[in-house]
């Protein structure tokens, strides 16, 4: 009896964990393995290299740039973009005028594909007659090529991130708003607190939860997102746009590299094997009280 | 009573400030969606001139239609997205419930070694996965675009939460009347956990009607190519830059799911809410 219901188990389990395994736990592993091998051409098949493969990622000066650019890319996207969220959620939740279309507003990034904003925000940044230069001609500001220049183009990008995310973040703070007690906001009404008070000791404590989840999200995404970069720099000017992933789809599909490829993909899992330990044993910690 | 001793506290400057700030964020984070509404509704003479009398047009719309099989590019997305959300509701479910309903031996790892999807997607591994997709001679399918996504751990991981919260005397109810395993599950189970079902629908087809780097990778015809790789090879594609046209190929890639959270708004916010709660 027992054996035929742990025989069930199994069997209900096994559809979805062949293919789990399949696609995640197997190229995880393999992509480790294939980090130490060479990549197979026509006539050599592919042999073992040891550490080849990063020497030459860590002699590849674009590998560094891409690096630079995607902490640079986090460092900016992560706080600013849950920051806004926590306003946006705060001014959602609250009484203002015309909510619903604030928080419309606020969400419909959300459900554009990146791909097509992605487009849209091109034209914004186009030079010469994007809106973003004719808004700049208003005020007598010089021509600027966003987009085109190494000093701005990341930041442009980035800006882009910024605004397909926050709604999406928003949604998450406005769900845990919307169960916090409003007697706790009476009471402070009461004793007299102002609203910094009431935020600060009150509600930031008591979102703490919601923001790490949002966080631990806001850190995978800014090592995931690339199709923006794919529509509207090709990882350029010179490469002052490149982020990891997009480097490692230029490695693996444009240069076929799959050796190199797979010492970036490494590294990429590094990444997000980090974010999986802090989460899990020491911000899960933090988050209960 | 409450809302007035809130009020009385809140100052009036303040609360202006925060309506002109909420105004003037929501207003920057509607333009480029107002943008190309313009551009995409107006001849391209004044793809970037504003003026009230401008004609209106539906010619963009027309001339892009025409440029790119868009026709057959919204049938692959529609058939992808219906396929992978019907294999991820199936296998996830089944998975769900052996979780919540069996006991068995290494339930605590094979259900730790699930949830490691939630932190590498199948997007990381492309280089990987495209291997394997050309050793089962998937390639340019979409069968091969979506196999990838058909079991996931964020589907499962919902509805163990799901499961573990219904009842126990209704399982015990259907049992004494003799239900089998798979009936409970599609008569207790899969009924009471609907909103959950509605939920994970609503984000599993807008996160793969609008994924882009892994199609891009394993598609190379018109055949298999989902309407964002579509868009994209048309809008690099010399255009000769007309703004109008990419706009309008623009606006009907994100048209459906626009439309649809346009009128399902708070169906759509809510499942996003409830997807992620954990």
């Amino acid at each position: 009896m027992n054996a035929q219901k742990q025989a069930h188990a199994w069997l209900l389990l096994l559809p979805a964990l062949t293919l789990l395994v399949a696609f995640t736990h197997y190229p995880a592993i393999a992509t480790l393995i294939d980090s130490f091998m060479s990549t197979p051409k026509p006539n050599r098949a592919s042999v073992f290299v040891g550490f080849d493969n990063y020497a030459a990622m860590v002699d590849d000066p674009i590998f560094w740039q891409a690096l630079r650019n995607n902490l640079w890319f986090a460092l900016a996207t992560i706080p600013l973009s849950v920051g806004l969220a926590l306003a946006m959620a705060l001014w959602v939740n609250g009484k203002l005028a015309g909510r619903g279309f604030l928080r419309m507003a606020y969400f419909t990034p959300t459900v554009l594909p990146m791909i097509a904003v992605a487009n849209i925000w091109l034209f914004f940044y186009t030079p010469s007659y994007g809106l973003l230069e004719q808004i700049g001609n208003l005020f007598g500001l010089p021509s600027q090529n966003w987009l085109g220049d190494k000093a701005t183009a990341l930041g442009a990008i980035t800006a882009v991130a910024i605004w397909k995310e926050a709604g999406f973040f928003m949604i998450f703070y406005l769900a845990a708003l919307q169960g916090i007690n409003p007697s706790l906001r009476e009471a402070a009404a009461i004793e007299g607190a102002s609203r910094w008070f009431f935020f600060r000791r009150v509600l930031w404590p008591l979102l703490m939860p919601t923001t790490i989840f949002v966080l631990v999200n806001a850190v995978i995404n800014a090592f995931r997102m690339v199709d923006h970069v794919v529509v509207m720099t090709r990882g350029g000017p010179d490469n002052a746009t490149t982020l990891l992933l997009y480097h490692l789809y230029e490695v693996g599909f444009k240069f076929w590299d799959q050796g190199y490829a797979a010492a970036v993909t490494v590294v990429l899992l590094a990444a997000l094997a980090t974010v999986a330990l802090v989460q899990f044993f020491v911000l899960d910690r933090k988050a209960h009280y | 009573m409450a809302e007035a001793v809130a009020l009385r506290q809140a100052n009036p400057a303040g609360r202006w400030l925060d309506t002109l700030a909420a105004w003037g964020l929501a207003i920057l984070w509607i333009l480029p969606l107002a943008y190309a509404v313009w551009t995409a509704f107006h001849p391209a003479e004044f793809s970037a001139k504003f003026s009230l009398t401008a004609p209106l047009t539906l010619e963009n719309f027309a001339r892009a239609w025409e440029a790119a099989p868009f026709a057959r590019y919204f049938l692959n997305t529609t058939l992808l997205v219906s396929l992978i959300l019907g294999s991820q509701l199936l296998l996830c479910t089944l998975a769900a419930y052996a979780f919540v309903r069996y006991e068995f031996r290494g339930k605590n790892v094979v259900f730790a070694l699930v949830l490691v999807q939630l932190m590498i997607m199948p997007d990381v591994l492309l280089v990987e996965n495209y291997k394997t997709m050309s050793k089962l001679g998937l390639i340019d399918t979409l069968f091969g675009i979506g196999l990838p996504y058909f079991a996931s751990a964020f589907a499962i991981f919902l509805l163990r939460q799901t499961f573990k919260g219904i009842p126990k005397e209704l399982v015990e109810a259907a049992t004494m009347e003799g239900a089998s395993a798979l009936q409970i599950l599609w008569r207790v189970y899969v009924p009471l956990a609907k909103p959950v079902y509605v939920a994970f629908a609503l984000v599993s087809v807008s996160y793969h009607w609008n994924n882009f780097l892994w199609p891009l990778v394993v598609t190379n015809s018109v055949n298999s190519r989902p309407l964002t790789v579509g868009l994209q090879v048309f809008a690099s594609a010399d255009q000769g830059i007309d703004w109008s046209i990419i706009t309008a190929a623009t606006l009907l890639t994100a048209a459906p799911l626009l439309l649809a959270f346009l009128l399902f708004q708070r169906q759509f916010v809510q499942s996003f809410m409830r997807a992620g709660i954990k």
